[in-house]
């Protein structure tokens, strides 16, 4: 209700500026016939911006500041004596209370008298309160609208003004970005720094035991977190995916690219990248239910133990799921190699395998390294396939057909969401997104520079 | 005024000194094409082509931009066939033996008949892969030896090899335009071709490779037959024997090109001379 | 020696018998290239096809559910309370609430298991013999709440019988359906020898029969009554976040585009947004994660498991691929336009809101969409900020405990109950693809009507 009110009063204010500013604007044009520098609209937005944001300090500045303003009042208004004897919880109830009763709802059980009078002096006090900001935010606002009003003249460059207000909201949505980068790094290396007082670095990062203990006995008993036996998982699956995504994505880019019809590529190449919009939680039961089953039992007609969830079903799934990724890639870098390459060695009598396998692909190779390397990238990055379907069994060893545990598997292990954020065992969660973090963006930096090296060199 | 007669002018002082009249007139024929068409989808791009090339001489095809010449050049070995949509008609013969032939092994027949582009393209390979790269695929050298001097005499006939004796190993893509295009010769001389296709070798370089690369063309004509596509007028003149000039996807004249230069049949051929077209 | 290259009529004959002899090689291991690159597509497509084959396969059954046909007698000797509550003059609301309240308490306390239990028994053939508890696995155990609300919405039922429809559990569902080797000894089966035997006889009755599952789109998540577990809670969380989303990524995605398109000088400073933005787009999704539990939930104490969360977070993992795709289309207005504009006298701005953007709209819409679909397919990082809690609610604010459609999904796919939650989870991804391919078809069809409009 109240904020219906306040967007309600906003409104107002900002259409009767910029109608104020129109109509001043206007008035210039008709009154003088000068050439007035700005169109009306601009002088009506610059009398609105005018209006708006010292209305909006002020609402901002109370939504701020309220809160505590309210409950200080109501704690002022409950009897010494009372206060006293109230603990925290009871502190709460009483003001849940009170607040209850000023809204006219009542409260059940008996009303004490001195509830029933701090609820009503809390009614008239939020009454007062909400009245004095919104008569300050339209008085604030007017003030600043006739101000602006008597700067219009036919000189004004409101335009400029206006569009530098918009320039300046431009980048600070730009910001965003960076900011959000920030926040990471900073979120990251913090909460790590914190794990890192438990735990010693060169443990996390050489040791090669991975028990997490959950006792909360405190002291010695954090358990052991040592990175390499998830590193290893982690790549042992993205090496499984990339063995499966590569041959069979810079094949296809290279069919869809060089041979196939345009239209069967019209076709077939929309319905390869469907692959990648599909949610990982889908291929993650897709490897569990499906594909680590039939694994197994093809290993058991070959005589080989393998697991239904282990790291080979994970890589596969996971090579599957970037296939789309690395073929299109591929075909994009494929397709920037310049025709008339082709057309050299098409001319010296070269097949079409022949001009593929040693003009087209040495000729496109750093650029396919480097979508290989943002697969990768990609690969080590994922969660939910080897969430579902590698096993997490978070041991060293190099056979692939039994489970592992990733560095992302141990992340969601670790951090549930709701233990806090006071011990190793969910800290350590900061310190392994660290490593991930730093990971893929050595692979993204490295990845991305390869690929722009390689377009300058055919620009 | 004065400047188009200076043009001319000039055009027959090249065409005096550059050229031996009597020459291709007595070549036997190599390459002939008949009533051949192109279309790209549903657009034609060349109405009914019917030409004859002499062996051993230079044949120049000219014509303002979009007239068809590079269309056609790139019918005699096929190169059309690598793009969606092209489809060629009517026959063209090398030594009485249609191209078209679906029995004929197009990989083969570019082996016969090599070419050169407008860009220089070099592989992104050495300077001595370049040149060996054709033989390999092809199976041409039976050793290390005989690569090596097919490499070497490749290069020499292409007036490359004493600029890049020293630096055979290095990437073909670091030399200057002329030389890349030089190097793109010796690699098409590499295969060993009976017609050696231009499409405007010249158009991307300075006016003294340009030079270079006309001297290397009249050199060549010794031993193979050039179909060479230019926009230059001069360049036609200076190198070519015979001159065929298409306009809109026609063949409008073509002869011998002191004949075609000075004498032009055709009103639309006297236009294009004289600057009127194009 | 004779020159390699010589150009006689001898040596080319020489030449072609050499070429010649290589031919027929080069031309089977084109074959076999060619072959490889369809096998490849072939493969890519099989897997396409293998996958969407596999979910419905697994995930239609679950779309048709086990109703039991009961008669319910609402039994004064159960259902032994007083009247509702009527509103007294001067009662206050919250007087009067706290008395419904006392009622529905009072209704809460009685055994309504026990109306549940006389219906089965009514609808088993007579003199049928069987133990209570075995009888009341039949049905699913919400279904007391579910005669409970009937007598709460409608009080007059007292004493009156009346046809109802209710779930059949999980484990029946599960026999009904074969989910379970019906050769399995006592010992390994859910359900006792006895109730099996009656779920068949009211199945030939016709007093169990198979609808559609109504309950995956009307209800909410449950454990202790998994055939009636639906996904509502779940679409109408993942419905908020996309709110948040596009409310908050689409406007600051395209001005930041805007920004560093068309106005930001062309500096050091930008270049390091742009390589930012790049890396940003390719950071993992979990990191994501790990910054929503850091930064918002432990540093802002934002309420955990709330959309508002995850709305944040999907807002800046989809924030750099909005940004990417609207700078592509931005960077594909033909410079003549914006000369055009320049030149009848539109300053920078003007020339961008009123001539570049309106051109680029379809592509920044379809980006905008596509963008939203894939974030409405995140489970990693929401699983961080705790939207993995188990919740029986529809939210109703953002601020409400909540879980996500592919959340769900996570869930319920660690279910002990396979038997029963594996179609369901399936049908719960059917769902959630249906949902992606809507918004990817939105996005193709507006698309293509506005580019041909532009």
């Amino acid at each position: 209700m109240n904020s219906l009110i306040i967007a309600g009063l906003l409104l107002v204010l900002l259409g009767l500026a910029y109608q104020s500013g129109w109509s001043r604007s206007r008035g210039l044009a008709t009154a003088n016939g000068v050439k007035v520098h700005s169109r009306p609209q601009y002088h009506g937005s610059y009398v609105a911006i005018w209006t708006l944001v010292p209305a909006l300090v002020i609402i901002a500045l109370w939504a701020w500041l309220g809160d505590g303003i309210t409950h200080n009042f109501i704690v002022s208004q409950i009897p010494v004596e009372t206060l006293q004897s109230l603990d925290q919880v009871g502190l709460n109830a009483t003001i849940a209370r009170i607040r209850s009763l000023a809204t006219g709802y009542g409260v059940a059980g008996e009303i004490l008298p001195y509830e029933q009078t701090a609820g009503d002096a809390l009614r008239s006090f939020q009454f007062i309160t909400f009245l004095v900001v919104i008569v300050a935010a339209a008085v604030a606002g007017i003030a600043a609208l006739l101000y602006a009003r008597s700067r219009i003249t036919a000189r004004l460059r409101a335009r400029n003004a206006v569009e530098r207000v918009i320039n300046i909201a431009l980048l600070a949505c730009s910001a965003v970005a960076i900011l959000t980068t920030v926040g990471i790094v900073a979120s990251l290396v913090s909460e790590a720094y914190k794990f890192f007082t438990f735990i010693h670095p060169l443990d996390f990062f050489f040791g090669t035991v991975w028990n997490p203990s959950f006792s909360s006995t405190g002291g010695a008993a954090h358990g052991q977190y040592g990175l390499l036996p998830l590193l290893a998982g982690t790549l042992m699956i993205t090496l499984i995916a990339m063995l499966v995504a590569v041959p069979v994505g810079l094949m296809a880019a290279i069919y869809l690219s060089q041979y196939a019809h345009h239209s069967f590529r019209a076709v077939a190449k929309p319905i390869i990248e469907i692959l990648a919009g599909i949610p990982t939680i889908v291929f993650g039961f897709f490897a569990l239910v499906t594909v680590g089953p039939f694994l197994r039992d093809v290993g058991g007609f070959l005589g080989l133990d393998i697991k239904a969830t282990s790291a080979l079903t994970a890589g596969i799934v996971m090579g599957i799921m970037i296939i789309p990724f690395v073929s299109s890639l591929s075909d994009d870098i494929l397709n920037q190699v310049p025709r008339t390459l082709r057309d050299g060695a098409y001319g010296l009598g070269a097949t079409k395998s022949e001009t593929i396998r040693n003009v087209l692909l040495p000729a496109a190779l750093p650029g396919i390294v480097g979508a290989f390397l943002l697969a990768v990238s990609r690969a080590v990055g994922e969660t939910m396939i080897v969430v579902l379907a590698a096993g997490n069994s978070p041991v060293l060893r190099g056979n692939p057909f039994e489970p592992v545990a990733t560095i992302t598997v141990s992340i969601v292990n670790q951090l549930t969401g709701d233990s806090d954020f006071a011990g190793p065992q969910s800290l350590v969660a900061f310190a392994l997104g660290l490593t991930l973090f730093i990971i893929t963006l050595g692979l993204n930096v490295f990845a991305l520079y390869i690929v722009r090296r390689f377009r300058e060199q055919y620009e | 005024m004065d400047m188009l007669a200076g043009k001319v002018k000039m055009t027959q002082q090249s065409v005096n000194t550059a050229m031996n009249p009597t020459d291709a007139l007595e070549r036997p024929i190599r390459l002939t094409a008949r009533d051949v068409t192109v279309h790209y989808g549903t657009k034609q791009a060349l109405h009914g082509i019917s030409i004859d090339i002499p062996d051993r001489a230079v044949t120049s095809f000219i014509g303002p931009s979009g007239c068809g010449k590079s269309t056609f050049l790139r019918c005699i070995n096929r190169m059309n066939d690598t793009i969606e949509g092209a489809k060629v008609g009517g026959t063209i013969k090398l030594d009485g033996e249609d191209i078209y032939d679906p029995a004929l092994d197009v990989v083969e027949l570019r082996a016969r008949i090599g070419m050169v582009f407008q860009k220089p393209n070099p592989f992104p390979k050495s300077i001595y892969e370049n040149v060996a790269y054709g033989p390999k695929i092809h199976g041409l050298a039976r050793s290390k030896t005989d690569m090596d001097e097919i490499v070497v005499s490749s290069l020499r006939k292409a007036g490359l090899f004493e600029e890049v004796k020293d630096r055979l190993n290095e990437p073909g893509t670091g030399l200057s335009g002329g030389q890349q295009q030089r190097l793109c010769i010796a690699r098409a001389i590499a295969v060993g071709p009976e017609v050696i296709l231009m499409d405007e070798p010249c158009s991307a370089l300075d006016p003294i490779a340009t030079a270079i690369i006309e001297e290397l063309i009249d050199e060549l004509r010794e031993n193979y037959t050039i179909v060479i596509v230019t926009h230059s007028m001069q360049q036609a003149a200076r190198v070519s024997q015979r001159t065929a000039f298409f306009h809109l996807g026609n063949l409008i004249e073509e002869g011998v090109t002191e004949d075609i230069f000075t004498n032009p049949v055709n009103k639309q051929t006297q236009d294009y001379i004289m600057g009127r077209i194009g | 020696m004779t020159d390699m290259l010589s150009t006689g009529h001898q040596a080319s004959v020489e030449r072609t018998k050499l070429i010649r002899a290589g031919l027929q090689r080069r031309h089977l291991s084109e074959s076999i290239f060619k072959g490889l690159g369809l096998a490849a597509i072939i493969l890519a497509l099989g897997f396409v096809a293998l996958l969407f084959i596999d979910i419905v396969r697994k995930g239609a059954p679950a779309f048709t559910q086990a109703n039991l046909h009961l008669s319910v007698s609402f039994d004064p000797a159960i259902i032994g309370v007083e009247a509702p509550p009527v509103r007294a003059a001067g009662q206050s609301d919250a007087d009067f609430q706290a008395a419904n309240l006392k009622w529905q308490r009072d209704l809460a306390m009685l055994n309504w298991n026990k109306v549940v239990e006389a219906s089965l028994r009514a609808a088993a053939p007579a003199g049928f013999e069987i133990d209570s508890k075995e009888l009341m696995a039949i049905a699913e155990t919400d279904a007391r709440h579910e005669i409970r609300e009937m007598f709460v919405a409608d009080p007059s039922l007292l004493g009156k019988t009346v046809k109802v429809d209710v779930l059949a559990s999980a484990n029946a569902a599960n026999w009904i359906r074969g989910n379970i080797d019906r050769s399995l000894g006592d010992a390994q089966q859910q359900l006792s020898a006895p109730a099996r035997s009656l779920i068949d006889e009211m199945v030939a009755s016709g007093a169990i029969s198979n609808g559609f599952a109504w309950s995956i789109f009307t209800n909410v998540d449950s454990r202790s009554a998994p055939a009636s577990a639906g996904l509502l809670g779940a679409f109408v969380g993942t419905l908020w976040m996309m709110l948040i989303v596009i409310v908050l990524a689409v406007p600051i995605g395209v001005a930041s585009a805007i920004y560093l398109e068309e106005f930001a000088p062309k500096s050091r400073i930008t270049d390091f947004i742009e390589v930012n933005i790049n890396n940003l787009a390719a950071v993992p999704s979990i990191v994501f994660g790990l910054l929503g539990a850091a930064a918002f939930i432990n540093y802002m104490h934002l309420p955990i498991s709330a959309p508002i969360v995850g709305g944040l977070v999907l807002t800046l993992m989809t924030l750099p691929t909005i940004i990417i795709a609207t700078r592509g289309a931005l960077l594909g207005v033909s410079p003549a336009l914006r000369q055009a504009a320049l030149g009848m006298g539109a300053s920078k701005t003007q020339m961008v809101f009123h001539h570049v953007l309106p051109v680029t709209f379809p592509s920044i819409l379809t980006a905008t969409i596509l963008g939203v679909a894939h974030a409405l397919g995140e489970t990693a990082p929401l699983l961080l900020i705790g939207m993995k809690a188990f919740v029986a609610a529809v939210p109703v604010t953002p601020f409400d405990q909540a879980t996500a459609l592919p959340v769900q999904i996570y869930l319920w796919q660690g279910n002990e109950n396979r038997n029963f939650f594996e179609p369901r989870t399936a049908a719960a991804i059917m769902v959630l693809l249906l949902v992606m391919i809507c918004l990817n078809g939105v996005a193709i069809y507006l698309r293509s009507r506005l580019e041909k409009r532009a």
